[in-house]
């Protein structure tokens, strides 16, 4: 049986691991390549950097702990943040990155997710839609939640399947660094709608958000940051009381 | 000893060369080539694959030489040899992926897409699951049987011969996780990316 996978996310900057809360305030939380080691070790089933200056200058370090990390950690490894072109999923894939997460790029120029996936597979390619909620319906935001394009979310996804995502990093810009659960009602919209993974993000504060999102969210993952880097939460711990509450999970 | 990991320009092979590497240590010589020569005095040959099989196919055919090379390693000169991911489904006499492409015909069968029941399974199977080993398979030793391997795929392999399965696993139906016929292995799911596990797996291959 296929399992629901875990995945800590590490924010990273200048090369160092951060944690935003609604993306500013930032807290050092240490080495990335050690923490993504001490997280595989740990039962992680992916990993994830997402590099938060990527869009301004330093944007080289992230490769060079791409490079560190996959000589490291033989479990999946992600990343995300200011992915432009075919040419930077090139260079992150031959860093040792598995999958490349697009966020902007896609919403501005869909053809980097066509292309891309025609190049390398879907398999690599993960769609990341940032999204806030507006009235009864759910805006796309770009430039790590900075700009409102006001696409519709929803239909935004099934697009990005259609144009050869394989997976997609469904994020609530509400309830990014608050803590107080996934928004269920938009990871449930989207994975509805589309037939790829969902992975779910934003706003985990305890273990039973990573229930809800895939009992009620319908994720094939789950992702989150700070619960696990700050020590509040072991990988293993949430594995242990997803498999207490009836969720498959790999241990 | 030398074990070559077939570079064809067929994605991204950067974590099967970390892997393989991690494993071999300083007991093995790993090389990363397209040679011909390279891979004919080769004592094991990696083949990797990601993308679709017929970018796959096209990428070996794009190399002159290659598949008589790979021939003559695998069939002709029996040497072991490990196909991952579309590097087994490549095995198959014919893919339906994009548009019907031959394959290598190593192992006769067919290369098609999971059964998703309708919208039932979601596609790509991406992610962890448990393997069934259902018959003794040299790359298999000390693996328990129902552990964990990471996939991520939306074609099968189905072989004619059944009695070439070495493992399977379930989503949406049994999908044929692994083979192995004589000096010929292959896995579906990726060693490289399946953690202790995973990397054992390479290692008995390596050690064969």
């Amino acid at each position: 049986m296929l399992k629901n996978r875990i995945i800590p996310c590490l924010d990273v900057k200048n090369g160092r691991v951060v944690k935003g809360i609604n993306f500013v305030d930032l807290q050092d939380a240490g080495d990335p390549v050690e923490q993504a080691k001490i997280y595989s070790d740990g039962g992680a089933d992916e990993i994830c950097f997402l590099d938060i200056t990527a869009s301004n200058e330093n944007r080289d370090t992230i490769y060079d702990v791409v490079k560190k990390t996959s000589k490291k950690c033989f479990v999946p490894l992600t990343v995300g943040g200011g992915v432009r072109s075919v040419e930077d999923i090139n260079k992150l894939l031959n860093c040792g990155a598995d999958k490349v997460s697009i966020n902007t790029a896609a919403v501005q120029n869909p053809e980097v997710v066509v292309e891309s996936s025609k190049k390398f597979g879907s398999q690599c390619i993960v769609v990341a839609i940032d999204a806030k909620k507006k009235d009864d319906k759910w805006e796309i935001f770009t430039h790590g939640g900075r700009n409102n394009t006001g696409i519709d979310a929803i239909e935004f996804a099934k697009k990005m399947e259609d144009s050869g995502a394989g997976e997609l990093l469904v994020t609530s810009m509400d309830r990014d660094g608050t803590q107080v659960g996934y928004d269920i009602e938009l990871m449930s919209k989207i994975s509805s709608m589309v037939n790829i993974p969902v992975i779910a993000s934003g706003g985990v504060g305890n273990l039973n958000h990573l229930v809800d999102g895939i009992k009620l969210g319908n994720a094939s993952a789950v992702l989150a940051a700070s619960i696990f880097h700050y020590g509040k939460h072991s990988i293993k711990e949430a594995k242990e009381y997803l498999d207490s509450k009836g969720i498959p999970v790999r241990i | 000893m030398n074990v070559t990991i077939v570079d064809y320009n067929s994605g991204n092979i950067s974590s099967v060369i970390n892997s393989f590497k991690e494993v071999a240590k300083d007991k093995v010589n790993i090389k990363v080539t397209s040679d011909l020569n390279k891979i004919k005095s080769s004592d094991k040959v990696v083949l990797p694959g990601q993308g679709s099989f017929k970018s796959c196919v096209d990428a070996l055919n794009n190399i002159r030489g290659l598949v008589d090379t790979l021939n003559e390693f695998a069939v002709s000169n029996k040497k072991p040899l490990l196909g991952i991911c579309v590097g087994l489904q490549m095995f198959a006499d014919i893919g339906y992926e994009e548009t019907e492409t031959k394959g290598l015909g190593w192992i006769s069968g067919k290369v098609s897409k999971i059964d998703n029941q309708n919208g039932k399974f979601k596609l790509p199977h991406i992610g962890w699951n448990q393997i069934n080993i259902v018959k003794d398979s040299k790359i298999f030793k000390d693996i328990e049987n129902n552990s964990h391997m990471y996939f991520v795929h939306s074609y099968e392999f189905i072989p004619n011969d059944k009695s070439v399965i070495s493992g399977t696993t379930d989503y949406s139906s049994n999908i044929v996780c692994s083979v192995e016929k004589e000096n010929i292995f292959g896995t579906q799911f990726h060693p490289e990316k399946s953690d202790k596990t995973g990397l054992k797996i390479i290692d008995n291959f390596i050690s064969l």
